[in-house]
């Protein structure tokens, strides 16, 4: 293939990487905006959305899509409420306390991760897309599942915009991530916004993986990835500005996307932008587009 | 100069230590044995990473960074270069400290949560590294590092320490040194300088300290340490591999000194033995030792923050370093 196609195969590629990616880290960033906290087993959150999927989409015979959209509504809820689970159950009882948490949510990352080892297995299984249509593209027909998750994420990215923007919900988060004492004085139910807001940020990783198996494989393993990206995306928009995470998310998942589909060993992108991003947390710890904490 | 009487004591109780780890050398069954040296130089890893987490207050998730520098410092001229077992052992230790300076300039620009994730991130780093230089480190697989490589020179007379109980007494004897170290480090006034920087590093900087430099030094001091553990760990059991610089290895000292007690000397060694032999008792049992891994890292932080000996130091021994 002449550098043209290629470039735009890569660009198409780095757009569903983009969008699969903002919508998890959109998840991370959320939890930590609001709560102050770091989500170790926010991973293993995608992870379970995804084993799920194919397990609820395995469950119905018939047409692929049945089965696709029952996952798409099932897998987050049941995902959400793990996260409420474990956010009443721990995080609660430690006080939302920052270094604690952390360790917390690694243990509970060892747990989900063993757990679907143990019920799930350690085999890569398909889900088969809902919808087969290719797309002329200029030089070559597309995928028309992926186009429809570039899709699906920008709307649900909008609509978590719309929310925390334009609802009566949006601003009772606000608040609290603004200053939690002042929030609770005005008798806001600080307590159970938090276990809103974790679940909806596991519900968005979940959403993201149910989004994404019809690409790539479910595997007990597959939280890894997301996990660091999510980091690294939220740390270059900044922690907790959502602006910014959606533009790192596109930035890094289009280079990711070009750079390995045209360049380098996967290993030595890896390791170049992992680097990269320790060093803007050490340098700029408020992040590219983030602004200095009050 | 008469010492205080709390001195006199926790030295008798160090001592007391390892003069029972020196005899357990000689009354333990072979498996036992094995596995005892296996979890003194293990505690040692775990000392360092104490050292900056409980002393320091510095909670670092990517110390696994510091054991595979050693580990590779040593393991690596040996199995290319043919050096001998103590130049490369120094080696490791130097690999080590190096990594520790570099990283510690870099990463204690950044405090709490940044400081975690920054120093998961060098150590993910350190992880893909030795994964891209594959021709030499043989990834995941890793260097065996045979019998042979590891003799020891004694003025022509060559000594194996694949042998049982001279590996035994190799780790007995890191592991002394780090304690009775760790030991006079904390109470040191630069070790009491730590603590109270981990209390209030505000205050201290107002005082006149230099905050930076003493976490700068513990830092250091603590790669060092752990640096030693892998540098001992690969040349005493033979195996050099990239698993040794995942994220798991990182999250393991952590868990050892959380459930031994951040911030008591003894913490670390009981945490690794307690978690050492939970995990191989569990794993006749089941395979998923990680699911146990997971629960006790929740429990400990829910209901003992502050570890066994932590507990009992709280409760009933005040005197406990």
């Amino acid at each position: 293939m002449s550098f043209g196609p290629m470039f735009l195969l890569a660009t198409m590629e780095g757009l569903v990487m983009a969008a699969v990616l903002a919508l998890t880290a959109l998840g991370l960033s959320l939890v930590f905006g609001v709560m102050r906290i770091v989500n170790v087993a926010h991973g293993e959150m995608f992870m379970l959305g995804a084993v799920l999927a194919w397990a609820i989409s395995t469950a119905f015979a018939g047409h692929p899509s049945i089965g696709f959209v029952a996952a798409l509504l099932v897998a987050p809820l049941v995902v959400g409420g793990v996260a409420m689970l474990s956010e009443r159950l721990v995080l609660r009882q430690l006080n939302y306390d920052p270094e604690a948490t952390i360790v917390a949510t690694i243990g509970l990352l060892y747990i989900i991760q063993q757990l679907a080892l143990t019920f799930y297995g350690a085999d890569a299984r398909p889900v088969q897309a809902p919808f087969n249509v290719r797309v002329q593209l200029p030089w070559f027909g597309y995928s028309g599942y992926k186009l429809f998750v570039i899709f699906a994420a920008i709307v649900l990215m909008l609509a978590t915009w719309f929310v925390l923007t334009r609802t009566k919900i949006g601003l009772i988060m606000r608040a609290t991530q603004y200053d939690r004492e002042t929030a609770l004085a005005f008798g806001i139910p600080v307590d159970r916004v938090y276990a809103g807001v974790f679940a909806l940020g596991a519900m968005l990783a979940a959403t993201a993986a149910v989004l994404v198996v019809p690409i790539q494989q479910a595997h007990y393993l597959m939280g890894r990835d997301p996990l660091l990206l999510s980091f690294i995306v939220v740390i270059i928009g900044g922690l907790g500005s959502l602006r910014g995470t959606i533009i790192a998310a596109l930035l890094i998942g289009l280079s990711d996307g070009i750079i390995s589909t045209l360049y380098f060993s996967p290993t030595l992108a890896k390791m170049l932008a992992t680097l990269l991003v320790a060093m803007v947390l050490v340098f700029r710890p408020q992040g590219l587009f983030g602004t200095v904490a009050k | 100069m008469t010492m205080p009487r709390s001195t006199r004591k926790d030295i008798f109780l160090h001592l007391a230590v390892i003069a029972v780890l020196l005899a357990a050398n000689y009354v333990l069954p072979e498996y036992h044995r094995s596995v005892f040296s296996r979890v003194l130089v293990l505690a040692v890893f775990a000392m360092g990473y104490n050292l900056l987490f409980g002393y320091t207050g510095l909670l670092s998730l990517g110390h696994a960074m510091f054991f595979a520098a050693g580990m590779y410092g040593a393991g690596l001229p040996i199995y290319h270069l043919g050096w001998n077992v103590p130049v490369s052992f120094a080696s490791g230790i130097v690999s080590g400290a190096l990594l520790a300076l570099v990283i510690g300039l870099l990463a204690l620009r950044t405090t709490g949560v940044a400081f975690m994730i920054v120093t998961m991130m060098f150590a993910q780093v350190g992880y893909l590294t030795s994964l891209f230089f594959t021709t030499w480190t043989r990834g995941e697989e890793g260097l065996v590092l045979t019998p042979a490589m590891r003799t020891l020179d004694l003025g022509g007379t060559a000594i194996s320490l694949s042998e049982p109980s001279l590996r035994y007494l190799i780790g007995w004897a890191l592991f002394s040194i780090v304690l009775l170290l760790s030991l006079w480090l904390v109470r040191s006034p630069f070790g009491r300088t730590l603590v109270a920087i981990r209390e209030n590093e505000e205050r201290m900087r107002m005082l006149g300290y230099d905050t930076f430099r003493a976490k700068l030094s513990a830092v250091v001091l603590s790669g060092t340490f752990c640096a030693g553990a892998g540098a001992a760990y690969g040349i005493l059991f033979g195996y050099v591999g990239s698993g040794f610089a995942s994220i798991q290895y990182s999250i393991l000292p952590l868990l050892w000194v959380l459930a031994g007690g951040a911030a008591t000397t003894l913490g670390p060694l009981i945490g690794t033995f307690f978690m050492f032999y939970i995990i191989d008792y569990t794993s006749g049992l089941t395979s998923a030792y990680l699911l146990l891994v997971g629960v006790a890292l929740i429990l400990l932080i829910l209901f003992f923050p502050k570890g066994l000996l932590g507990t009992i130091r709280e409760r009933w021994a005040k005197w406990l370093p």
